[in-house]
């Protein structure tokens, strides 16, 4: 394969410097020593992330985001696996519009979305409650949630399930000695993604949290429309930083490019 | 969507698929289709300060919609940007997915997870870096100065321009998924072949490259484009109150002004465009380019 030229690589630079300028600059001016907005010139400081303990709204909003997060991710994966399987390893009339069907929220703009919820959680008097941010959330990571298991399930050979069967395997044995154990991998990982969907969402919540009930995200949004200042920048380091962890972690898990891009050829 | 088709473990079981997907179906029938249903009624409804929400049946919050310049201005300017977004997402994003391809170990796993990382970044700390870049720090402005590229400070925040910047790179790992997806198809043989035949490069990335990445670039635009319409968060720090998008514009409807039916009615436009212009794209797409999809 031919080497990319200067120009090319000049592009590349330039590219990156895009790509990474927002995200440097916050975390730059986060450790300013200076009570205003600034970069950190002056010397650095971690008096805005010891800042962030003194702001329970913050903390609390993190913990909210964080059991939101868990909780939606895990009730979503109870109905996403039974369904990935059937999806996978089954060919029945319907499956299409089913495919459809469960892809459906990606379509649906989350502002729209949320007026949606809104208006129903009110009329079913869960309107601002944790459990309707639950279910919310539920909705919105299935799409993320399925995909990665529908990829693990597909991906599995049949010859071995037909084994199992053959040397006298229960439906219920080949399930969990042979199914689930193959599965599990597009399982973790999609849990993850649906975790970390839900833990960023901000367009769909802002509709229907309420000040008891408030994610992280819609903390920061309605702080950030109000004032920018380094404490909401120390806020914004400590995510980026949690995110980079994360990263990590899903890189050994499951591969970071196979998550984001999809299983490549190579 | 899935791989090769497997064969029917047990063909027996034709209740199996349907036992599996019930819960679901019920979920999505109760969470989904029911709220969006009641949405799109709430829409037909009329709203007055002194009487609330009144249930009554009729198209006056459409009207109302299509008869002020006021919201066609809004839904204009938030399409305006969407599209700009995705030409300048399509522009940048592209030849970046191409050259990030050539590359060697490891230095294309670095720069993809670079181009790519920033999709798990939340969208209020991207928007906020924007935010800053162009405000206080004002390290835009001063690069430009420096450039010599403008004598006088840009207006940035609080305008369209901040926005589309913004917005195009939040979307910009959406465009370079696509792409790069597209790429992973083309066999290098064929440039090779190309190239062994004596064609300069500039043709070989325009006869051989661009017309098997081309479908990437368009379905990533849809994407782009239908995630730029309804962009809430980036248009609402960066735009500030005043300059407002679809999506900003039900939200204060909803939140501030309380006007719930228009709100709802402003939001079934919204998802009537969104959902009109994903389909329409993509059918045109899988007509146009059926081999490539397969």
């Amino acid at each position: 394969m031919s080497r990319n030229g200067p120009a090319a690589l000049l592009f590349h630079a330039l590219f990156v410097i895009f790509t990474l300028a927002p995200i440097v600059v916050v975390c730059a001016v986060a450790f300013t020593s200076l009570g205003y907005l600034s970069l950190p010139t002056q010397g650095l400081s971690l008096r805005w992330f010891r800042a962030i303990a003194g702001n329970p709204e913050f903390v609390d909003a993190f913990w909210e985001s964080l059991w939101l997060g868990l909780l939606s991710a895990s009730l979503a994966m109870i109905f996403a696996v039974p369904c990935a399987l059937a999806v996978a390893r089954y060919r029945f009339p319907g499956r299409a519009a089913l495919l459809g069907l469960l892809q459906s929220p990606l379509m649906i703009p989350p502002a729209v979305l949320g007026i949606a919820f809104l208006r129903f959680f009110t009329e079913i008097g869960l309107g601002g409650t944790f459990p309707g941010l639950v279910l919310s959330h539920v909705i919105i990571i299935m799409p993320f949630a399925l995909r990665l298991v529908v990829a693990a399930s597909s991906g599995m050979d049949p010859a071995i399930e037909h084994a199992a069967v053959s040397l006298g395997a229960s439906w219920w044995q080949s399930l969990r000695r042979i199914i689930l154990p193959l599965v599990l991998p597009g399982i973790a990982s999609g849990w993850v993604l649906a975790f970390i969907t839900s833990f960023d969402e901000v367009t769909m919540t802002v509709f229907i949290a309420s000040p008891r009930t408030t994610t992280l995200p819609v903390r920061l949004f309605l702080y950030v429309q109000d004032n920018i200042d380094p404490l909401v920048a120390a806020v914004s380091a400590a995510l980026i930083g949690l995110t980079f962890v994360a990263m990590l972690l899903l890189d050994r898990l499951y591969g970071l490019e196979r998550l984001l891009v999809g299983p490549g050829r190579g | 969507m899935t791989t090769a088709a497997t064969a029917p473990v047990r063909s027996r079981l034709p209740l199996m698929p349907y036992l599996l997907s019930a819960p679901a179906v019920l979920l999505y029938a109760v969470l989904l289709l029911v709220p969006l249903v009641a949405t799109a009624l709430l829409s037909l409804h009329s709203f007055s300060l002194y009487k609330g929400i009144e249930d009554v049946y009729d198209l006056a919050n459409y009207r109302d919609i299509f008869g002020d310049s006021y919201f066609y201005e809004i839904f204009a300017r938030t399409f305006r940007i969407a599209f700009l977004v995705t030409l300048l997402a399509a522009f940048i994003g592209a030849p970046e997915a191409y050259i990030l391809n050539r590359m060697r170990a490891p230095w294309r796993g670095i720069f993809l997870l670079v181009a790519l990382a920033p999709l798990l970044v939340s969208v209020i700390s991207r928007t906020l870096g924007w935010a800053l870049l162009f405000g206080s720090t004002g390290l835009v402005n001063q690069g430009l100065i420096g450039l010599g590229v403008t004598s006088a400070p840009l207006q940035f925040m609080y305008s369209e321009t901040g926005i589309v910047i913004a917005l195009t790179h939040v979307l910009m790992p959406f465009m370079m998924i696509s792409v790069w997806a597209s790429l992973q198809r083309l066999d290098p043989a064929i440039e090779h072949a190309a190239v062994s035949l004596g064609a300069p490069s500039l043709t070989v990335l325009r006869r051989i490259v661009l017309p098997q990445a081309l479908p990437g670039v368009l379905s990533g635009g849809i994407i782009t484009f239908a995630l730029a319409a309804s962009a809430f968060a980036t248009p609402a720090i960066i735009g500030g109150r005043r300059l407002k998008v679809a999506s900003t514009l039900a939200y204060d409807e909803f939140l501030n002004t309380l006007n719930w039916p228009l709100g709802a009615a402003i939001a079934v436009l919204l998802l009537i465009a969104n959902i009109v212009i994903i389909l329409g794209c993509n059918k045109l797409l899988e007509r146009r380019y059926a081999e490539v999809f397969r």
